[in-house]
This record gives C-alpha cells, structure tokens and sequence, in this order.
C-alpha cells in the first residue's frame, strides 16, 4: 500500500502533516484534519489548494486526491468554505474559533474590506480573545499588538484605538470575544462573498461575487447588479463565458441570459463550481442525487456532494458532547501563504479559553463522530427515508420541461462520462432552481416567487388523479393567501414589475413556526418529491407531494442514531399521537413531447386490490396535431397504514404488480407521505 | 459590555449635530431649478428659520449655522456637499459646476467636528449627497443627471463597510426627490412610476429585507427622521398645505414624533426636507 504525504496548514498557522493512501479520495484527507482539530461542524470548511494554474481550488472530497492535485508537493490549506450568515447559529465554541480565524486572516489581507473603526473593532475582539483582560501593568502594550496584523494599513494610531476599545472589554472570555468578532464581521459588506474576475459583455473589467445569497456583479467595490439564487434558472459556463440565465420579471415573457466572460475556461468552470457548491449548500434541503443517466446534460456533471446547511444545521443541533477543549494557538502562526495572505507572526500568546490546556481529542467522540458521519439527510425537517425506495428521477427532468434541457450549442465537449474534472470540459449547465428542495429558511416573499414558479409549472407536471384536484386547489389558494398576507404585514414591495423582486434569503432558526412548514410542504407538493437518497434503515418521515391533511409537526428526532446511542438526541418533542404512512407512487411514461401542454383526461379507473392499498389509474390522452393522440398511463398507488405495516415490502409489491401489468413503465417518481393526527384540537 | 462601542450600525438615526447654513438672497432668481417658478425670499428665509429652529431648540441637536454665500445661489442645500457615516465624511464634487465651491466650508466644518475628511478629487466623478440613501445597513447611490458611476465608486471604497449600490434615477433630480428613511429599516417612497421602478430595484440589489411606506406626492416622501434620546423617533415632514393627500400617510408612524416643517418655497428649486441638513454622530468620547 503505497503512501504519500500531505502538509495541511491550519487556519492557525500550524503545519498539520499526514500520511494517506496514494489513491485516498480527499474526503479522507479532511476527515483525518477534522479529527485533529477536534471539529464536527465541518461542513463549512474544505481543503484548498494552489493548482497548476496558480489558482486556489477545492479538494472534492469524493475524487482521489491525485487526480486533483498535479504536483508532487501535496500541500493544502484547511479554510472557511462556506461562511454561515448567522455565525451564532453554530453550536460548537471551536467552529467559531475557527471561524474567526479565517477571518482574521481574511481582514488582515483586505480580502475582507473594512472601515478603520471595525478594524480596531475586530482587533480588540481579538485580543480580548487571544490575551485576556487589559492589564495596565503590564509592560508596553503597544508592543504586543504591534506584533499582530489586524489590517493591511495598520498603523500606531490603528493600535492605539485597539487598545482603547480593548479596555472596554474587560472580562469578556474568549469564547464571547469570538462572538462578538463574528457579529460585526458578518455585517460586513464583503463577508462570505467569493470574487471572480471577469468582464461584462461590454468589456467592461468587472468581478463577480458568489455568496450564500445569490450572484452580484461589483465595478470596483461599488455593487452594480445582483441576482439572487431564486432569480436564476440556470447556471452554465462555455468555453471562457459564463452563463445565468434569470426568470423573466412579471411584465416581461421571456426569461433572459446574462453572459460574462472569464479569462479562460477553467477560470469560468471554476465560476461554475463555485456558484453550483454555493448554491446547492445554501439553498437545498438536500444535495442532487448523483449524476447518472443524464445523457441530456453536456459537460460536466460536477454537483456539490457535501451536506447542505440545512442538513448541517440539524446535524449540529444534534451535537451532544461537551465543548471540546482547545488551543488558542494563533501565536505559533506562520506564513499562510497559500492564498497570498501576508506573513504575520504573533508573540505567544498564553491563554486557553478557560479549560484544561491540554486537547481532548476523544471526549465522546466515538459516538460524536458517528452522529455525524452519517450522511443524514434531512428531507426539510425529517429522516432519510429507507433504502430500497426506488430510485428518483432527478428532479430536474421533472421540473426543467419549461427549460427542456437540450442545449442549444453544437456539441463540443467529448466527454460525456467523464469526471468533472477534467479540464478539458469546455461546457456544463446546472440548474439551481430545483424547487424539489428548497430550504426552508426562506422568507415569505421567496415562497411568494417560488410559488409563482411553481404556478407556472404546474401545468406541466403530471396531474394527479381526478380525486385530488378540487383539494390541491384550495390548499393552492390557500397557501397564496397565507403568503399574500405575510407579505402585505410586512407591507414589502408589490408584484414585480421591470426588475427582479428582492429574493434574498434570510436564514432562520431551523425551529421553523408550523406555519411556515406548512407552507414549505405545499410547496413541495407542486415538485413531487426530493432526491431520495441514501440510506438510513429505519423507516422515517419524509416530506410529502401533496398537501398534509392534517398538520405535520417538524420531528428531529434521528431514529438512525437510536441503535447505535442510548438515547435519542432531539431537540424538539415530537407530538405526534397516531400515524398514518402513506406511500404515494407515481409512474408515468416519459412525455417526450415536452410542449408543456396539460393534457385532457379522458379516463380513470380506480382499482381497489387491498385493504391497504388503493391504486388509480389514471388515462391521460393528449391530442397532438395531424389528429393522433398520446395516452400517458399514471398510476397512482396509495398504500395507508399504521407503522406497524411493512410499508416497504408493501410498496414493492406494488411496483412488481403495476409493472406486470405494464412491463414498459417505469417509476418516476416516489413519496414517502406521512400524516399525522393529533389528539388535541389545537395547532 | 456594549459600552461606547456598541459596533457597526449602532443607532441609526442617533444624530448629534447638525451643519446648516444660510439662504443668500441670489437664492430667488438665480438658483438652479426644473420649473419657471418664482421663488419668494422671505418666504425661504422664514421657512428655513424654522427649520432651524425644529433641529437646534427643540430637538437639541447642536446647529452649526454656515454663513450663505452670494456667489452660491444653492447653497443652503448643503446636503449634496457632503456625505457624513459614522465619524467619516465624504466631501462630494457636485454635478453642477455653479454648486462646485460650495464644499469649501462644509469641508471647512466637517473638520473642525473632528470628522475624518476623505474628498472627492477625481475629475471624472460627481455626487451630488441628495442622490446618496443610507439606509442603516447600506448605500444606495441614484445616477442621476447629477451623480455618475465614478462618484459612486469612490463613495463604496470611502465607506468600506457597507455594500454599495446603484439604483437608477429616471426622472426628478435626485434619489431622494422621492423616497427617503422614515425609520430603521423603513423606506419612504413616493408612488410615481419611476419612483415604484427605483424601489424595485433598490429592494434586489439588497440583501436585506426594508418595510415601505408609500406617499401619494413623490416628493412628501422626502422627510428626515431622527432617533434622539427623550424623544424616540423622530419625523420631520412636509405640511398638510404642501401635501395634503400625503400627511395623512404619516399618520400611520404610531411610534414617531411628527413634526410639519414647510418648504414650500424651497420645493421650488426642487428642494426637499433633507437638502436642507447635514446630520452627524459625534460620540462624546471623541
């Protein structure tokens, strides 16, 4: 077994040096820095590194290392990813640290531009942090802080004003200096924003910025555009162009495409990259499924494969061992110059952050890290469901019909198969508004939009059996109204007239009021279900095509956990009194007409073969020109039960049923629906 | 432990002082203006008086009286002049070349209140402060007939903490011919097309979320707001004679002290409620 080495710099200047398997793939490589780190949060963080090109990179943890990484010298920097809107929503004392870090480092290089006043701001948070109280005797201050780099134009009046406000912090710990670094940088302008350098269509030298809520286009540092995720349909790079194409306003017909261009084609794929990782970890419940059979997509099929921060959020709240004890090491620092960070050296620095000195690498961390090592997906609120659910259709073939996913250009990449990184991939597309799994952090007006968008598809995606349409209806007007009326009680902006609505997404609290799950839900309804992913053996809620009858509450219990823990970590209790699981399958043949036009029912038929299972069958002819017809058969197979009901082995039995009837039919879509009644009358 | 510092966008609207300055009587006929109207002096310097007055003795700001200058019939806007945040002051270069001089001595004040002084040099670049909106958490700058993409930038890079950005101005003079602060987080807009378009947009380019009241007049959507300590929020705004559909939308500000001040005169020199001041923040420790 052949071995190599890799140099991880730490964010704290520290070296971090390990051995791994020649052919380790990069997640194996992270996993063992966050071990050392003692990290569990660690999906805002990856491995980065110069590539051939002298520009930083991602190490994808699902690809070997070797195919990434083409110099001898394995060198990596561990660094902030994905930079959380709202720092204090992280559970752990050292995420933060971390975090700060980053964005030490961050301000010191001017990457992360502010005034004077925050950078002293920032600096005696630092301090406070890294060297206690203000000691007035102690001998020249000034000096001590002289030593670290708090801004690219530091000065002796800079340091003065540092200590100044580093007084008025006296006995504030460190942990809380931290939070309060992260409050003010978090505001800042530029925090979490990634820059691309790029030109407009005109020419014109402009950089573009990708952030946790959308693109923005800056001409020097002043902000000239900006689209927000909701806003773009599309997201493709060619050759040295990068694409987005953004959802028409109310007034306007048709949507239109923003081109950009890059210095080269890597510089655009890696745009693309960038875009689609932050995109996908900012906005999705949960990842893509992995790209398979999409003979209709050009390019690279490179889809973020990480948790998203929903999914991260809730595995953090399930986090139960105590704070991890750490080093405040920042005093040992060296050269970060992986990322052209200025040398900076600090004298050392003596104080912890109030435990045990010493790091306590295994603290629970046996049973922490299988909590988080697995990949537990969180459908919008709920537990994976159970493997041997049929595989999905991406969700994207059944929602994309407007776009029809066929690219206009002539076919240039080759490659087709091939990993996505290979460089030699001119052109990929990706579609980040797969309304399948919107995360749920949304505001109401962004529901408000989606919900229009999912007006507008509507007509497009299969129709449900003849039963349900009168119900999904009101549930439809319903919900348009609740959002209506939250939109008017903030008394916001009206319908969108020339330019895009504000669609900005503020993160919340992933305790989400009822209400607004409710609406999250219906939603859904209109895109059928998520990537159903992988698996969890135990059988769990899942999020529902349809509207619930009944209310559902948010469980985040992980039942996965159960056989492993003695008790079940939750945060909330779960009110649920009686369950009813529903398992809603829907197959249909593949329209491949993609005209988008509803069809005309012509007949149903319901087929009663158990007590616990209700298929429809649902004809849908459509009447194409020339005179000829289309029929689309739907099946529709409700299989209700209590939980004791092997809901699994029931649903296969049904899929092997409806396909010896129909042996050319295949399975487009699954739901796990879970309803619930609640004993009380109240919500 | 919020002590002096509480931070970044402390306090919006927790002004100290106030930088004015007098009408000159070149105001009347030859000040700058889109219609024909006929400006009457008294009437400006009565209204202006009391203006005054509202900012110093009854709400206790300190009122630094600039003395109007005859050479500079606009003068008394002295809003465009400078854009002040926090303890840093933007000297503009405004778009009309008749108002240029007019910066002299606001730079002149600015720096005896011991703000940083960054000025605007670039020959390129215009601004005019009635076309800059902060909003608390962010800038807007309107490019307008008076302010161009190059003063834009040079504002974003003198106040590096907040996001920048631009919106159009398609018709009137200045952004804030239109719509103004009514409050943390609270737009007032006026309900003219252009205006609606202007909003639209200030509310994509941001990543923050902002209420919005909507005036009838565009131009009664101009009002100063204050937060000052024993008085709470604050609203300076235009009087039922000038708009009579829109001081009843004011109404709707429970939370505020409403405040008529006339400008009727300056209004026709397309002047509004917030040309006619600097506001600063000055920490008693500086």
């Amino acid at each position: 077994m052949k071995l190599a080495v890799c140099r991880v710099t730490l964010l704290d200047g520290t070296d971090f040096t390990c051995e791994v398997e020649k052919r380790a793939k990069g997640q194996f490589l992270f996993f063992k820095v966050c071990e050392h780190l003692n990290l569990m949060e660690k999906d805002y963080f990856g491995l980065a590194y110069i590539d051939s090109h002298e520009h930083k990179c991602w190490l994808d943890p699902t690809k070997e290392i070797k195919r990434q990484i083409r110099s001898n010298n394995w060198q990596f920097a561990f660094s902030v990813k994905f930079y959380p809107p709202d720092p204090s929503l992280l559970t752990e004392d050292i995420t933060r640290y971390l975090l700060c870090l980053q964005l030490r480092e961050d301000v010191a290089s001017g990457r992360l531009p502010c005034s004077f006043v925050t950078h002293a701001l920032l600096g005696s948070y630092t301090l406070q942090a890294e060297a206690g109280d203000y000691e007035p005797d102690q001998p020249r201050p000034l000096d001590n802080v002289g030593q670290l780099t708090f801004a690219p134009n530091q000065n002796k009046e800079m340091e003065e004003k540092i200590l100044e406000l580093h007084k008025s912090h006296r006995g504030m710990t460190p942990a809380l200096a931290d939070v309060q670094f992260l409050e003010n940088a978090k505001k800042l302008s530029m925090y979490g924003v990634d820059l691309h350098h790029a030109k407009d269509s005109e020419g014109v030298d402009i950089m573009l910025g990708v952030c946790a809520n959308g693109l923005l286009v800056y001409k020097d540092r002043l902000r000239i555009n900006r689209f927000a995720w909701p806003k773009i349909l599309k997201i493709s790079y060619k050759r040295n162009n990068f694409y987005i194409k953004i959802r028409p306003g109310e007034t306007e017909q048709f949507e239109s495409t923003v081109g950009f261009k890059l210095q080269n084609h890597r510089s655009a794929k890696r745009l693309w990259k960038v875009c689609v990782e932050n995109h996908s970890f900012f906005r999705l419940n949960a990842p893509e499924p992995p790209a398979k059979a999409r003979f209709l997509t050009l390019g690279s099929k490179f889809r973020y494969s990480g948790r998203t921060q929903a999914q991260t959020r809730v595995a953090s709240s399930l986090i139960d061992r105590p704070e991890p004890c750490f080093e405040r090491t920042a005093s040992k620092r060296s050269s970060r110059s992986l990322d052209g960070a200025p040398m900076i050296s600090i004298t050392e620095a003596t104080s912890e952050n109030g435990r045990d000195p010493h790091l306590d690498l295994h603290s629970d961390s046996k049973t922490a890290e299988v909590e988080i090592e697995e990949t537990v997906v969180v459908q919008e609120v709920s537990i994976a469901p159970k493997p041997g659910l049929v595989s999905v259709t991406s969700p994207q073939e059944v929602t994309a019909e407007k776009e029809v996913v066929v690219t206009v250009e002539t076919k240039e990449a080759k490659q087709e198969s091939v990993s996505s990184e290979s460089e030699s991939e001119e052109e990929a597309e990706y579609h980040p508004n797969v309304s399948v799994s919107i995360c749920h952090t949304q505001i109401p007006e962004e529901e408000e939009e989606e919900e229009e968008e999912k007006e507008e598809e509507k007509g497009v995606s299969v129709p449900d059996a003849p039963s349900l349409p009168a119900e999904v209806e009101e549930e439809e007007i319903e919900k348009k109204k609740n959002v209506e009326k939250e939109v008017e009680a903030k008394s916001n902006y009206d319908p969108i007239t020339t330019q895009a609505t504000n669609g900005h997404t503020l993160p919340k609290e992933s305790g989400l009021a009822p209400e607004e799950e409710e609406e999250e839900e219906e939603e859904l309804k209109m895109n059928g279900e998520a990537s159903v992913v992988e698996a969890e053996p135990r059988p769990q809620v899942i999020c529902c095509s349809e509207p619930p009858v009944v209310k559902t509450e948010m469980v985040t219990i992980s039942d996965t956990f159960a056989a492993q823990k003695t008790e079940i970590a939750t945060k909330e209790v779960p009110i649920v009194h009686t369950e009813t699981k529903t398992i809603t399958y829907e197959a249909a043949q593949l329209d491949g007409n993609g005209d988008g036009e509803p069809g005309v029912l012509m007949t149903a038929q319901t087929i009663t073969s158990e007590s616990l299972c209700t298929t429809t069958t649902t004809h849908i002819t459509k009447m194409l020109k020339g005179g000829l017809s289309e029929t689309r058969i739907e099946k529709r197979i409700v299989i209700t039960g209590d939980c004791d009901i092997d809901h699994d082995q029931a649903l296969a039995q049904a899929i092997k049923e409806a396909k010896e009837q129909h042996p050319d039919m295949s399975v487009t879509r699954v739901v796990v629906h879970k309803e619930t009644e609640l004993a009380e009358e109240e919500d | 432990m919020a002590g002096k510092m509480a931070g970044l966008m402390a306090g919006f609207g927790h002004y100290t002082h106030a930088v004015v300055r007098g009408v000159p009587a070149s105001l009347a006929k030859e000040a700058l203006r889109s219609s024909q109207a006929e400006v009457d002096l008294a009437g400006a310097r009565s209204e202006h008086e009391a203006y005054v007055q509202v900012l110093g003795t009854r709400l206790g700001l300190e009122v630094v009286v600039l003395p109007a200058d005859e050479s500079l019939p606009d003068c008394v806007f002295v809003e465009d002049a400078a854009v002040v945040c926090g303890d840093t002051a933007l000297i503009t270069r405004p778009g009309a070349e008749s108002r240029r001089r007019e910066t002299e001595a606001m730079k002149a004040a600015l720096k005896e209140l011991n703000l940083n002084i960054v000025e605007m040099t670039d020959e390129n670049a215009t601004l005019d402060g009635g076309d800059v909106l902060f909003t608390g958490q962010e800038f807007f700058v309107g490019l307008s007939k008076r302010t161009n993409q190059k003063g834009a930038e040079i504002l974003a890079d003198c106040f590096k903490d907040y996001a920048v950005s631009t919106v159009p101005v398609l018709e009137g003079l200045h952004l804030k011919s239109f719509c103004s602060m009514g409050g943390p987080g609270l737009i007032l807009i006026g309900s003219s097309e252009h205006a609606q378009k202007t909003l639209k947009i200030m509310q994509q380019m941001s990543d923050h979320r902002y209420d919005k009241l909507t005036l009838p007049d565009d131009l009664a959507a101009n009002c100063l707001y204050m937060n000052l300590p024993n008085k709470g929020h604050v609203l300076l705004h235009p009087t039922a004679e000038e708009f009579p559909e829109s001081v009843t939308v004011f109404e709707k500000l429970k939370d505020h002290m409403l405040i008529p001040v006339s400008n009727m005169e300056k209004a026709k020199l397309d002047g509004a409620l917030t040309c006619c001041s600097v506001l600063i923040t000055k920490r008693a420790d500086i």
